[in-house]
């Protein structure tokens, strides 16, 4: 590991301008904080955090349409990360203390066997190409769904559009790019390198992208041989496609992003929540959903903000309390940073 | 949330297979790996294999996360 570290400052040195690489995937966000990377970095090269928390991202409006759906007392099924939290009618978690029937599982399996005691549970379904595949095959096989799953290209295309922030290249998703290959990024013209987890992979990511721009080439090399092949994993990546279309998909720290989410298909709309339940939905009042407070979570997504630069950070928001997404999810950036910067 | 993580097949009935995670050992789907066999090595997310890795690339992987 020392070689590679005395690789990476050298590589630096040489390039002289200090450096931006983002990191967007959340397993990545809490291995850099885990391992300490980012204080092994050279002055010049700047580790920053992007929209790769799936939890993070999901908006405001879907999380108040769920709590909704179970305290109008239809039983709700979701990823542990999901259950704390909070939208502007309380958290999955605090349903559950009101009596909502609601059910935190590992695996979609686990849901299709709920289902058989309460045929009328409803799938909160979330995440990336990663998760979106469990999805369609549960849907397949009969499960309700209401789906905030997204793409995670479109939002990487925006930050590069928005410009907000200087990013010189990305530290890729390792398994969003086992489902979908390597072939999808080429299409932006930024330096990416697709990362493992370990704190070698990622070290070893880090001087591939700087080697890049030292080299001035955008091109798309792959760290994690040992998941990502060319070509992803085409059986898993069809699944999606077979029940979902792509549309709009609604993230908290961007708003819509154009084509960037996946809603179930006119074929499967017998097992899409939004559509079975709209009644219920149509009588929530979403207006306070998009309400500001203080929490710059949104901020934080884009990479605009570090968490320290929150003030209701390690105040009145930790990972006991907490009031926004990144704080409950344990790879959001303020959960990650509260954890481990001490 | 994408975590994922590699493992072992040690049996396998139509769509899932006893996976060992270097001694713990849990049942998992393999309906998006349909061709994954006896003694394969997977990468395994909530619950379901994503991609057979190969058997060096595995133990290293195993060697590196357990």
């Amino acid at each position: 590991m020392k070689n590679i570290i005395e690789k990476i400052n050298k590589i630096a040195e040489k390039i002289k301008k200090d450096v931006y690489i983002m990191e967007v995937c959340g397993t990545h966000t809490e291995a850099v904080a885990r391992y300490g990377l980012r204080e092994l970095m050279p002055k010049n090269v700047k580790l920053t955090t992007g929209p790769g928390c799936p939890v993070c991202v999901t908006s405001q409006e879907d999380i108040d349409a769920i709590v909704n759906l179970a305290l109008s007392g239809i039983p709700v099924a979701t990823y542990g990360d999901m259950m704390r939290v909070p939208g502007y009618y309380g958290s999955l978690d605090q349903a559950r203390e009101k009596g909502a029937l609601i059910f935190a599982v590992y695996s979609i399996d686990e849901a299709l066997t709920i289902q058989k005691k309460y045929p009328n549970l409803v799938f909160f379904g979330l995440g990336f190409e990663t998760t979106a595949p469990m999805t369609a095959y549960a849907i397949k096989k009969g499960l309700t769904v209401y789906s905030t799953h997204k793409l995670f290209l479109p939002a990487m295309q925006a930050l590069l559009k928005i410009g907000e922030l200087k990013i010189d290249g990305f530290l890729c998703p390792g398994h969003v790019s086992t489902i979908i290959g390597i072939e999808p990024y080429k299409s932006m013209k930024v330096s990416q390198v697709i990362s493992g987890f370990t704190a070698e992979d990622i070290l070893v990511s880090v001087y591939m992208l700087l080697k890049q721009i030292f080299d001035n080439k955008k091109i798309v090399e792959n760290e994690y041989l040992r998941s990502v092949k060319k070509e992803g994993n085409p059986k898993a990546y069809q699944e999606i496609f077979d029940v979902f279309d792509i549309a709009n998909g609604n993230w908290r720290g961007f708003g819509i992003i154009p084509q960037s989410g996946l809603e179930i298909k006119n074929k499967y709309k017998k097992f899409n929540a939004k559509i079975k339940y709209k009644k219920i939905l149509d009588q929530v009042d979403f207006s306070f959903s998009r309400k500001l407070t203080s929490c710059k979570c949104g901020e934080i997504i884009r990479g605009l903000k570090s968490p320290q630069e929150c003030s209701l950070f390690k105040k009145v928001c930790t990972s006991e309390n907490p009031i926004g997404p990144c704080m409950v999810s344990s790879e959001g950036a303020c959960n990650v940073f509260f954890r481990y910067m001490k | 949330m994408c975590l994922a993580f590699p493992g072992k097949i040690i049996s396998i009935k139509k769509n899932s297979a006893m996976v060992d995670f270097d001694g713990i050992k849990k049942e998992i789907n393999i309906s998006l790996t349909p061709e994954v066999k006896k003694n394969d090595y997977v990468v395994v997310h909530t619950g379901f294999a994503i991609q057979k890795m190969g058997k060096q690339e595995a133990k290293e992987a195993l060697k590196i996360a357990f």
